[in-house]
């Protein structure tokens, strides 16, 4: 029941306060970061019913300037940018030269000709290289993440809480970011998030993020939460998370991403994709419900009713509404339709389930 | 971290509490709080003979599934099935309403292979450093 890790962990700006709150602190891609303060259940519910404050400043933030073509960033991220208004958001991916998905990733496009991209906290300096690798000479990148700081207020509650200290956060519409002042720092703030509520995505300078966490939790309405709730919370809304449900050897085909992939412009991995897109994926990741309390856990099998190996898992949990296990996983195109009954597990144990359509969870204030 | 002074305790966080030829058993403070909220729990039957330090318990929590092995050997004379409904009693009440089974003990001798209280909280001690 340990957890052994040789690396040294990276720590954001708020380490000293994750201590202070209790939390259970673990190692996530090559981070030190709080797995729960008051126990998942109970952080479940501060999400889904209240107002949470997660800290996700071990995400990466990079800055391009330079038009969304000529840079070369349409062809480096997998969806449409072209066309997108300044101060929204859009979900995209950067693959590799084989289709593979290096990360997948939002793009904020903040002015005509200045985008911010948030992408996942395993390997940063790796995937900032990709991009001056892959951007033309007219294209300005930075990588801001070491000085970024990031807050995520996820719940129903959010926009009046947030309301306290930013008065016109109520005009950010889902999937839209703009600039506001918030306690003297001009503020990057979006209208996004991975769990299924209402709520806010604040971009703050890494230095002064504890002060922000602080004021934000001076509300008492508002509890901390970790990422072993925020598992939870984005694999009942069916959002896949890199490193398990998707990685190098995965496609967006595969993985189900496809409309967030443009095939009518010309990005990294396009020429492996056209014929997969032709042909369709040999494998797919499905969502499935256990029919008991049983949850599924990443590296079981998955197999047909009559005992054949058809897939493996990806991502598993208990969800406390379902009060089912609930997972993800790729298998076999032919055995991949909603409704098929399976089965989970390992060769001594099988847990029988059934592929559902995603979200599992469908009653968020996502989009109130 | 919370011990009860008279129960025996294994390296892998079961407790034993031992009246006459009976032990109760469960898991301790530590691995509860280690498993987080457990949301399942795949009782023995009663009637079961098990080994000691055999698997004869599954648990699952919200994040990962874990095994518990049988402190002593012998043969289960009753679960708590209050568990089957509300498994969450574990990590609410680890060491009275959360226990586990009760062995019907064969072999008194195997006590000299747990740790007492005080043992315990030394080997909790060095699981930290």
């Amino acid at each position: 029941m340990s957890c052994s890790s040789h690396e040294t962990l990276q720590q954001t700006p708020l380490f000293s306060e994750h201590v202070r709150l209790k939390a259970k602190m673990v190692p996530f891609a090559g981070w030190e970061m709080p797995l729960q303060y008051d126990g998942i259940l109970a952080e479940y519910d501060y999400t889904r019913k209240g107002i949470a404050l997660f800290d996700t400043s071990h995400m990466g933030e990079f800055l391009i300037e330079g038009d969304a073509v000529e840079s070369g960033l349409d062809r480096v991220v997998t969806c449409r940018i072209t066309d997108m208004p300044v101060r929204t958001c859009r979900y995209g991916m950067m693959l590799n030269e084989r289709g593979g998905i290096i990360d997948d990733l939002t793009v904020y496009r903040i002015e005509e000709k200045k985008w911010f991209l948030i992408v996942n906290a395993a390997h940063i300096p790796e995937k900032a290289e990709h991009f001056r690798r892959s951007l033309t000479p007219k294209a300005v990148f930075h990588d801001v993440s070491s000085q970024t700081g990031k807050l995520d207020v996820q719940g129903p509650g959010a926009r009046d809480v947030l309301g306290g200290l930013v008065p016109d956060i109520g005009k950010l519409t889902y999937f839209t970011c703009d600039y506001f002042q918030l306690l003297g720092e001009k503020t990057l703030i979006s209208r996004t998030g991975y769990t299924g509520e209402l709520g806010y995505e604040i971009y703050f300078p890494a230095a002064k993020t504890k002060d922000l966490w602080q004021e934000i939790l001076e509300n008492d309405k508002v509890k901390p939460a970790g990422l072993g709730v925020r598992d939870l919370l984005r694999l009942e809304m069916g959002y896949s998370l890199y490193g398990n449900d998707l990685t190098e050897e995965t496609s967006p085909l595969e993985a189900g991403l496809s409309r967030f992939v443009d095939f009518e412009k010309d990005f990294i991995g396009k020429k492996v994709l056209l014929p997969q897109k032709e042909q369709g994926p040999q494998r797919k990741l499905v969502c499935f419900t256990s029919e008991n309390r049983r949850s599924p856990r990443c590296h079981h099998k998955i197999y047909t009713e009559d005992n054949r190996e058809i897939g493996e898992v990806t991502s598993g949990i208990f969800s406390p509404p379902l009060s089912k296990g609930i997972g993800m996983g790729y298998v076999e195109t032919g055995s991949a339709e909603n409704g098929r009954k399976i089965l989970f597990g390992d060769e001594k144990n099988k847990i029988p389930a059934e592929i559902s359509k995603r979200p599992f969870y469908k009653n968020g204030s996502l989009k109130n | 971290m919370d011990v009860v002074e008279h129960y025996l305790y294994t390296k892998e966080h079961e407790w034993i509490n031992i009246e006459e030829n009976v032990g109760i058993v469960g898991i301790t403070e530590y691995a509860q709080s280690a498993l987080g909220d457990i949301t399942f729990i795949e009782l023995p039957q009663v009637d079961a003979e098990v080994e000691q330090f055999e698997q004869f318990v599954s648990l699952e929590s919200v994040k990962a599934a874990s095994d518990i092995f049988a402190p002593m050997s012998g043969k289960v004379v009753e679960v708590n099935s209050d568990l089957e409904q509300e498994p969450g009693l574990i990590n609410k009440d680890c060491y009275e309403k959360g226990w586990i089974a009760k062995i019907d003990l064969s072999d008194m001798d195997e006590k000299s292979n747990l740790m007492n209280a005080r043992e315990y909280v030394k080997f909790l001690e060095s699981l930290d450093a």
